[in-house]
């Protein structure tokens, strides 16, 4: 695998020319002339990549086996033979394969890990075709590449970086770029008179393909590119790219798809994904596929210190001063967290130890963009030396030369966490770096596990999904937009993408049903119809308005209700009186709502890098001033967004069950471990171990299924229901991603012992029947997803014309609707869509449902008489989660009493 | 004025509450309405009766059940009441043509309730007057006992009024969790109702819009829950 390490090709002359000597900050203008022209392997998958005419006859990869027949550039058209050769580099195998594969027509699936210049390979086939003769017959508006990109910011960038070879090469190819940001002017222009190669994003696709122009703009189409294709495929945004990729076919005969992707674990997912399945019944037909191979193994350690890792938390505290002399180490470091909040704490314990005066930047979701913009850029001028971050910077772009990665945290994914090693992927001849840095006991386990499957370049299976029907509904509507459509015809169409295969006819009826009238069971807007038939039996749009509601609703990202954080002085705030007067202040971005109505004036916390006092909150604007005080109220937070993946899970459960690699973790752990061992018991790695013990006046039941919070969370709320029909008394519990915890006034141990409680029957898997169901319908995790679904689907508008509607607005309105839905017409296709949606999702239905199954008869149970060791990290999270209770009407019963006695006194 | 619950605290003593305004005794239910038993009288504000077909005349196809919805809550109250009265405290319908849109069984739940009980309708500003074919008197504003039933409260410290238009709705935070429910507001001179219509949102009663009529210095509020109605001190309210 040696030229897996020389994964660019690139003259030796042009590394060191770049490479800048410490110390010494490189000038910008040289540096961003090396960035566009000399070093493509600092561009993830968006720079001119070859490899060095001398490694190509070590290389053996995957691809270079199916391309090996190549003469190399032999086959490489003028000019593209020249500028490569001019550069002394050598089309890389998978490149190579790629330009087969499009001159066979072949859509094709490309993985290759970070930096193997994917993009180009995507597009040098097209590059190549649109050089050739007789490429200007044109039939329709003469576009014929569209590339499609998650980010707006990736589509400019790649825009940028294929602008510079097509010049130089004096290629005759019109590139632009269409996002959300583009005027509609220019849409509207590009609309009449398309560039060759159109770069956007799947929202734009959809829009574009709603008009009745849509036939003619795509005749000419050859291909679409997916870029970062894995980011995409299983979210609504993939259901809605596979739905628009299957009306593109109709509007051009022979669409040739390339997908590409970073490495996953089910390929075959993306391909048919990349296929029209013509037979959906019978078999799924897959993409062409090229795999470039793994590039060089990472080189990762865990951070280990004479400190104890805590038992508990997710601020790595002790860890600052090591991550702080690491960054000192490197000339950029990306140090990657799991949550927004956890990003402000790192930032600001960064920023106390930080002696040196290193620049050292932020950059979050919830930061306001020009913020972000602001970091990106400074990031790829070299003059910071480190960026805490979020998920922000896991995809695509080059964020500049970045040669170490810290990973604050568990990373819960081994996908994710490759993906990010990546980031740190300059120095072709030079593995990946990364640290990662556990912050709590349990986490030390999970980094061991992810730090093994790193080295195994084992990745997560994305679970599949079967397309949501919320998506469809919006597709149907933008469709019928376009033109009148034969529900036959376009139910034939939707099933031929991958998602969407194995929808019935009755249920696409029920999505047009409930598109044209709501699909209710009682019939009573039939006269206020948005579709209607027309002469030949198509549907068509009642009124032109309709269309206007639809380009202004598409879209399927819903954001969570945001409340603008603005920042008023301290005076301003102390001289109105209440929240009345409050009123202008900078915007520092943007915080959930769930998170203020947390708040009361006075409270401080920790945003954009600084402390601030919450001071009021009018309409959707959060006033703070800045606060003096030394310790904010960091609010509290789950151990991360993405719950721990079942691949680390089995890993974890695998690590713990087994005595001898335990010599490997540090000594506090191994020494935790065991004096679990000796205390109470391991749980084996197909088994729940279960402990009752007595713990401060109360009963707790703490179980292990390492199956992520979510999953816990759902299994907290119905033990929780069965403990109390039980007679257990339970009066609250906790879950983080590894085990959980509920609190009972009964004795546990003793009810065990007398047979009045059976753990077998409490784990039974028929939890997930009437006990989900009932609880399901009440909590407000189902009401939150009724409102994504309810406005991806069109039911609540986003915006209207000539008004728009503030997220905080949709809240309250969708709850009331759902209540009013569940009560009167239960089987609604829309209420089905959303416990789908939550079954997968938030609530980890699944997995609890393979956990119960998995642990049937293995319910190892020990009754302690005091709390066990393992348990401990799980407790201390008590009191900093919120306690999840089912009764939220408790409160105000307790509100109640509250008056009463303070009256009766 | 707040007329308190005995000692012990059971599952049921929060269903309904005591609420007094002027003197007079009321009781105000979990579901939203006013009964005042020395008249045998149901009184309920802004049922915004057929919003949701009001939204699908738009395009926004809003489940059609939120007429139905109302009127059975309504219905369920006037039963547990055995109410002979029903005042409508205006805004009974969300637009002017509401009453035509109306499902025929609405309408004969409707009549049903009209037949076992004398029907008030005060005018609100989104149905002025159409609703009087439907049965019932229709009333600008009413006094019964030295109190005014009106759908916009009176301006400034007004008294001996009850009144609804507001939507009042309280946001309540304890122990870590929040919640926003719709509330009667008053101050023991005068009272505000709660939307009683399925689809009708909230306006916090911490509003400047509450402030000029009921001022902060006696003001009681009492919250709608699921299992009952909850008289809570002012400190706890929240602004949104």
């Amino acid at each position: 695998m040696t030229t897996g390490k020389t994964r660019n090709g690139r003259p030796d002359a042009a590394r060191r020319a770049k490479k800048p000597v410490r110390g010494e900050r490189p000038a910008k203008t040289v540096k961003r002339e090396s960035r566009s022209r000399h070093s493509p392997d600092a561009k993830e998958g968006v720079a001119i990549v070859g490899a060095p005419a001398s490694a190509k006859a070590q290389s053996q990869t995957p691809a270079s086996k199916q391309a090996s027949a190549r003469g190399a550039t032999a086959d490489l058209p003028e000019p593209f033979a020249t500028f490569f050769a001019t550069r002394g580099w050598t089309p890389r195998p998978h490149q190579m394969a790629l330009i087969d594969a499009a001159r066979a027509r072949q859509s094709t699936l490309l993985v290759a890990p970070t930096g193997a210049g994917k993009t180009l390979a995507g597009f040098l086939p097209s590059l190549i075709s649109l050089s050739g003769k007789g490429a200007g017959r044109i039939k329709g508006a003469g576009l014929r590449v569209l590339y499609i990109s998650p980010l707006k910011a990736l589509a400019s960038d790649v825009a940028r970086n294929l602008t510079a070879p097509i010049a130089e090469m004096e290629l005759r190819i019109r590139t632009e770029t269409r996002t959300g940001d583009t005027s509609v002017a220019r849409r509207q222009r590009q609309r009449v008179r398309p560039p060759q190669i159109l770069l956007t994003t799947p929202e734009q696709l959809a829009l574009m393909l709603s008009h009745k122009d849509a036939p003619h703009l795509f005749a000419d189409l050859e291909t679409v590119i997916l870029d970062e294709l894995h980011a995409l495929a299983a979210s609504k945004r993939g259901d809605l790219l596979a739905l628009d990729l299957a009306r593109l076919r109709r509007h051009t005969a022979g669409l040739m798809a390339i997908g590409l992707s970073a490495t996953v674990a089910r390929p075959s997912e993306l391909r048919a994904f990349l296929m029209p399945q013509e037979r959906p019944d019978e078999r799924l037909d897959l993409a062409h596929f090229v795999d470039a191979g793994a590039g060089p193994r990472p080189e990762v350690k865990i951070l280990e210190l004479d400190e104890p890792v805590p038992w508990s938390g997710h601020s790595a505290r002790y860890a600052m001063e090591e991550i702080y002399k690491a960054i000192g180490r490197h000339r950029l470091a990306i140090v990657f967290v799991n949550t927004r909040m956890q990003a402000e704490l790192v930032f600001q314990e960064l920023w106390r130890v930080n002696e040196d005066g290193l620049p050292i930047a932020l950059h979050h979701g919830s930061l306001e963009a020009g913020r972000r913009r602001r970091v990106e850029a400074a990031m790829a001028a070299g003059t910071l030396r480190a960026v805490v971050a979020t998920s922000t910077l896991d995809l695509g772009i080059d964020w500049g030369d970045v040669d170490l990665v810290v990973h604050v945290g568990a990373p819960k994914g081994a996908s994710r966490f490759t993906q990010r090693i990546g980031r740190a992927n300059h120095r072709l001849d030079e593995p990946s770096r990364a640290i990662l840095v556990p912050s709590n006991r349990f986490e030390v386990l999970e980094c061991r596990a992810a730090l093994e499957a790193a080295d195994e370049g084992a990745q997560d299976a994305v679970l599949s999904r079967s397309g949501g029907l919320d998506v469809l509904a919006q597709h149907v509507l933008g469709m019928a937009c376009a033109a009148p459509f034969d529900p036959t015809e376009l139910y034939e169409e939707v099933r031929s993408a991958a998602p969407y295969a194995g929808l019935t006819r009755a249920t696409f009826d029920r999505v047009v049903d409930f598109v044209a009238t709501g699909g209710y069971a009682l019939k009573s807007y039939d006269r206020f119809a948005k579709l209607r038939p027309d002469a030949e039996g198509k549907l068509r749009i009642a009124h032109p308005r309709f269309a206007q509601q639809y380009r202004l609703n598409a879209g399927t990202i819903v954001d969570s209700p945001l409340i603008r954080v603005r920042l008023v002085g301290a005076r301003t705030a102390k001289r109105v009186t209440g929240q009345r007067a409050l009123a202008g202040g900078r915007v520092l971005g943007e915080v959930d709502e769930g998170f203020v109505e947390q708040l009361v004036p006075g409270d401080t916390f920790v945003f954009a890098g600084e402390v601030v006092r919450f001071e009021g909150l009018r309409e959707t604007d959060a006033f703070v001033s800045r606060a003096s005080a030394q310790d904010p109220k960091i609010p509290s937070y789950g151990g991360g967004k993405f719950p721990l993946s079942t691949h680390l899970a089995l890993r974890v459960r695998r690590i713990l069950a087994d005595e001898t690699r335990w010599s490997r973790l540090p000594a506090p752990v191994f020494d935790w471990l065991e004096l679990q061992r000796a205390r109470s018991k391991i749980p084996g790695a197909d088994e729940v171990l279960v402990e009752t013990f007595p713990c401060d006046k109360r009963h707790h039941l703490v179980a292990y299924p390492f199956e992520g919070r979510l999953a816990h969370q759902t299994l907290g709320m119905l033990l929780t229901r069965r403990l109390e029909r039980a007679g257990a008394s339970p009066t609250g519990f906790v879950a983080n991603d590894y085990g959980l915890s509920i609190w009972c006034m009964r004795d546990l141990s003793e009810m065990i012992a007398r047979g009045k409680l059976d753990l077998a029957r409490l784990f039974d898997v028929d939890m997930l029947g009437d006990d989900l169901d009932a609880w399901l319908a009440e909590s407000s995790l189902m009401k939150r997803t009724f409102r994504l679904v309810a406005v991806v689907a069109g039911l609540i508008e986003r915006r209207h014309p000539g008004r728009e509607k503030s997220g905080r607005q949709v809240t309250f309105s969708t709850d009331l609707v759902y209540d009013v839905l569940r009560r009167h017409d239960p089987g609604h296709i829309l209420l089905e869509a959303a416990w789908a949606e939550a079954a997968t999702g938030l609530l980890d239905v699944a997995r609890l449902g393979d956990f119960l199954e998995r642990i049937r008869h293995r319910v190892r149970h020990v009754a302690l008489s005091r709390v066990s060791p393992l348990s401990v990290p799980i407790l201390l999270e008590i009191g900093r989660e919120a306690v999840a209770q089912g009764g939220r009407e408790d409160v105000l019963r307790e509100a109640a009493e509250m008056l009463i006695r303070e009256a009766a006194r | 004025m707040l007329q308190l619950k005995p000692d012990r605290l059971g599952h049921d003593d929060f269903v309904e509450q005591p609420i007094v305004v002027c003197g007079k005794v009321f009781r105000g239910d979990m579901s939203g309405a006013l009964f005042w038993p020395a008249e045998r009288a149901l009184i309920v504000a802004d049922l915004h009766l057929e919003k949701g077909s009001s939204f699908a005349a738009k395009g926004q196809m809003l489940p059609p059940y939120d007429t139905r919805d109302t009127l059975e809550r309504l219905a369920h109250a006037i039963d547990r009441y055995q109410a002979e009265t029903v005042i409508a405290l205006g805004d009974s319908f969300h637009d002017a043509s509401g009453p035509e849109r109306m499902h025929a069984d609405d309408l004969a739940l409707l009549r049903m309730m009209q037949d076992h009980c004398e029907w008030i309708w005060i005018t609100g500003n989104h149905d002025p007057a159409e609703t009087g074919h439907l049965g019932g008197h229709v009333r600008q504003e009413l006094t019964v006992e030295g109190l005014t039933f009106r759908h916009l409260p009176g301006p400034g410290h007004t008294t001996h009024e009850i009144a609804g238009h507001l939507h009042p709705a309280a946001k309540v935070s304890l122990n870590g969790l929040t919640l926003r429910r719709p509330c009667f507001v008053g101050n023991g001179l005068r009272l505000v109702l709660p939307a009683f219509g399925a689809y009708a949102g909230g306006l916090n009663v911490l509003d400047d819009a509450f402030a000029s009529i009921v001022p902060a210095d006696g003001l009681a509020i009492w919250l709608l829950g699921q299992e009952g109605l909850y008289p809570v001190a002012p400190r706890l309210l929240r602004g949104d």
